[in-house]
């Protein structure tokens, strides 16, 4: 069985921009996990990078504040092509494919910074999502056919039933309130949401316990077990939180100025000294 | 990283407040708002068609025609709030759509051509085309977004109203075709006919229901279906797919949104709309001429849609009302009085909302104005101030204002920068000191309405048009019946 997604040498850099602070680390910590030298140029958000991901599991990676997690997951979805490397979905490229269509390939995510649709009810950014898997056109809608009806209903249970996923917190008369009047937290559960309902089969989360206390973290990472548990999607999470990590991942990587620096269980990354010292290196404000 | 800002939005305390304001509307208007939310979308719209239709007969003959104005303007805006409020495209170039369907109703249904079209024939295909047109026009916009998107549909309304005007003098135009007819537009187009039954004709139900009403029927009826239609679409997968669109296009992209075919679908369907009430526009107007599409008329619609709640449909039809009958309530000085004291009221509510205070504010600004009255004729004798020495009560009621019989140039000058002054005071100040400052500021400003603006109707119909306006705006910036928009990351 061909993995989800599988990632070749990927490289990006961001022309004339200068990142690297410490590029001692870098060079340190690409000598272990690649094959081939890592070409870590100035600039670059990710050096060649090689992991792949199998159907069920989940995949957290860890690494300071700008070491290209995020930038990982944005040429995943398509919003910048790789400079070098391959993007695999089932074993095909989908490097040069726009997010849109990356997004009906059933790769979902949330962002770093929420993105929910503020001026929508919380049920309608639900809705919305379902776009790729329903086709009532324009004038089926227009004219309410029976067949829109239909499509319609089952739109709005689609919704229901990922709401429902967070207990009470997003339900009931929440449904028809605006997504600005949510929490923050409340937020990037929306954004979760949202993103289960483009039927993906692999899910991509940013931080997704950022901005929340202790409480709902631990609920968060209880939650995201079950996404793999009871829906059975391929997870890859990006996560600051060493707890969550700890507590969810099948297996961890460490990037840190886009190289990846280890790769193993949470025990063999967070006792690895090359991650050590990248947290250490970066400040500790990094790792939180 | 996602600490919340100083707004407190999304803070659990703001959200619970929000409820709060959510459950009970506040203000004068609450009962007014909460059964508004009351109604179904349906019976809303079955008032408000039952109320339209009443209209023809509550006014006389001519009037009708400021109704017809009202209806397409509301047509019209509804087509721009699909491109606007749902879709969040900035277009500007939406004037030429409407243009373009009056022009070629105009052009395929009077003596231009030969061809004389049949309306029922000829609709359909100008709604295709000006939709098409639409499609056509936004592939070059495509990509780009915000103001260039603006400035680049700006041009394309230019462009039309610079074509019809100087169609015969095009390069590749024979000489003797004038399809256009210039800067002097179409005269003499055909009326709106369905299987023969003519509504501009005169023998209709034996002559009782006058032209203007029957073309006034025929265009709240187009109103009506639009409505219906625009409110299914809204709520349906493309609509939401708009909404999308609008509020986060990066994230809409993530999550399916084919973003580039459903910007081409907001301004097809808002052209085709557009089409639509520009040939409807034709038959009524029974011509065309450039003027009728020029950037003032785009301007108009922007104010409907953004006064009455860009993205709301009851909200664009209601703004459309206001937009559209407004200036012509100007017209008329007793009106426009009405609507000046109206429009006092409001502000006061606004400014003040306490009942208490309401009363001492209106108490104040009647014994000032008995005071000031008694006091000047100690000052000015009666060839500035008229008759006020008659202190019985009929006539204090009547002059209660001074109206002055000379130097009234003079005089309201001074009480009209005393007036600004007193606006400033009032905005400055809080408690009851707002209101020491507002009765003399009012007091102020109706001195000056009823000594200079009353004779000046032009200029005090753009005052005060653009004064209700900003009113408007400061009062509800959502719009009428907008929702409130909350932009932050
Ligand atoms: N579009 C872009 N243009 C230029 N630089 C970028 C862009 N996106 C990310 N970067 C840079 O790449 C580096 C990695 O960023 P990011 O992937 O967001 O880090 P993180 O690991 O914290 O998510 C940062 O230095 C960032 O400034
Ligand atoms: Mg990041």
């Amino acid at each position: 069985m061909k993995p989800i997604l599988e990632l070749r040498s990927l490289s990006k850099a961001f022309g004339g921009l200068q990142v690297i602070q410490d590029l001692d680390l870098v060079v340190g910590a690409g000598q272990i996990v690649t094959d081939d030298d890592p070409v870590v140029g100035q600039g670059e958000a990710v050096a060649d990078l090689d992991f792949s991901l199998k159907p069920g599991e989940i995949v957290s990676v860890i690494g300071p504040n700008g070491a290209g997690k995020t930038t990982l997951f944005n040429l995943i979805t398509g919003i910048y092509e790789p400079d070098s490397g391959d993007i695999l979905m089932d074993g095909r490229s989908i490097i040069g494919l726009s997010p849109e269509q990356v997004s009906n390939l059933g790769v979902a995510r949330t962002f770093q910074t929420l993105r929910v649709f503020l001026n929508m009810t919380v049920k309608e950014n639900v809705m919305a999502a379902a776009y790729g898997n329903t086709k009532v056109g324009m004038w089926g809608s227009v004219f309410r056919t029976p067949s829109a009806r239909r499509e319609e209903k089952q739109i709005s249970d689609l919704a229901e039933s990922k709401l429902s996923f967070f207990g009470e917190r997003l339900m009931g008369y929440r449904w028809d309130q605006p997504a600005y009047s949510l929490s923050y937290a409340n937020r990037r559960r929306l954004e979760i949401a949202r993103a289960m309902a483009t039927n993906p089969r692999l899910l991509m989360l940013d931080e997704p316990a950022a901005g929340m206390n202790p409480a709902e973290t631990h609920e968060i990472t209880e939650l995201i077990g079950q996404l793999r548990d009871d829906v059975g999607y391929s997870i890859l999470v990006i996560e600051h939180d060493m707890h969550v990590v700890e507590g969810i991942s099948d297996r961890v990587i460490a990037l840190d100025h886009g190289v990846k620096i280890a790769e193993g269980s949470f025990e063999e990354v967070a006792t690895n000294p090359h991650v050590i010292e990248a947290y250490l290196g970066a400040g500790a404000a990094g790792t939180k | 990283m996602t600490a919340p800002d100083e707004t407190g939005i999304g803070v659990d305390e703001w959200v619970e407040q929000s409820e709060g304001r959510r459950e009970g509307h506040t203000g004068f208007t609450a009962p007014a708002r909460r059964l508004f939310d009351k109604l179904t979308p349906g019976s809303r719209l079955t008032l408000f068609l039952l109320a339209a239709a009443t209209y023809p007969f509550l006014v006389r003959g001519s009037d009708v025609r400021i109704g017809i104005t009202i209806l397409l303007l509301a047509m019209v805006a509804l087509g721009l709030n699909v491109v606007v409020g749902w879709a969040g495209l900035l277009d500007l170039g939406y004037v030429a759509f409407y243009g373009f369907g009056a022009y070629f109703y105009a052009i395929v249904a009077s003596d231009q051509l030969p061809a004389h079209w049949p309306t029922w024939i000829a609709i359909p295909i100008i709604v295709a085309a000006s939709a098409l047109l639409g499609a056509l026009l936004s592939l070059p916009s495509r990509r780009l977004v915000g103001d260039y998107l603006a400035i680049m549909t700006l041009f394309f309304a230019q462009i039309f109203v610079e074509l019809v005007r100087n169609f015969e003098r095009l390069p590749f135009v024979p000489d003797d075709l004038n399809l256009t007819g210039g800067p002097n537009g179409i005269p003499g187009v055909k009326p709106f006919e369905f299987f023969g039954f003519e509504f501009n004709g005169q023998e209709l139900l034996g002559g009782t229901l006058p032209t203007f009403s029957r073309q006034y029927y025929l265009v709240l009826v187009f109103l009506g279906l639009l409505i219906v239609g625009l409110h299914n679409l809204n709520d349906s997968r493309t609509g939401r797919a708009w909404r999308a669109l609008r509020e986060d296009t990066l994230a809409a992209e993530h999550m399916t949104m084919p973003v580039n075919r459903l910007k081409l679908l907001a301004f097809a369907v808002g052209a085709g709309i557009a089409g639509l009430s520009g040939a409807l526009f034709a038959t009524v107007q029974n011509g065309v001429f450039p003027n009728n599409f020029n950037l003032f008329v785009l301007i108009i619609m922007y104010a409907a849609v953004i006064l009455g709640g860009s993205g709301s449909i009851p909200g664009v039809v209601l703004g459309a009302v206001a937009i559209a009958y407004v200036p012509e309530l100007l017209r008329d000085p007793t009106k426009a009085g009405l609507l000046f004291y109206v429009g006092i009221a409001v502000v006061l509510f606004v400014l003040v909302r306490r009942w208490d205070k309401i009363a001492a504010t209106v108490g104040g600004v009647f014994v000032l104005g008995l005071v000031v009255r008694f006091f000047s004729s100690r000052i000015w004798d009666e060839s500035i101030l008229g008759e006020v020495n008659d202190t019985s009560l009929s006539r204090l009621l009547d002059d209660w204002v001074l109206n002055f019989e000379s130097q009234r140039d003079v005089i309201t000058s001074y009480a009209f920068v005393l007036a600004i002054v007193g606006v400033l005071l009032v905005v400055l100040a809080t408690g009851w000191w707002k209101i020491a400052a507002l009765i003399p500021t009012l007091y102020l400003a109706i001195l000056v309405w009823e000594n200079k603006l009353v004779f000046q109707p032009s200029i005090t119909r753009q005052l005060l048009f653009g004064a209700v306006l900003v009113v408007m705006m400061a009062v509800r910036p959502q719009g009428l019946l907008g929702t409130r928009r909350v932009e932050i990351m």
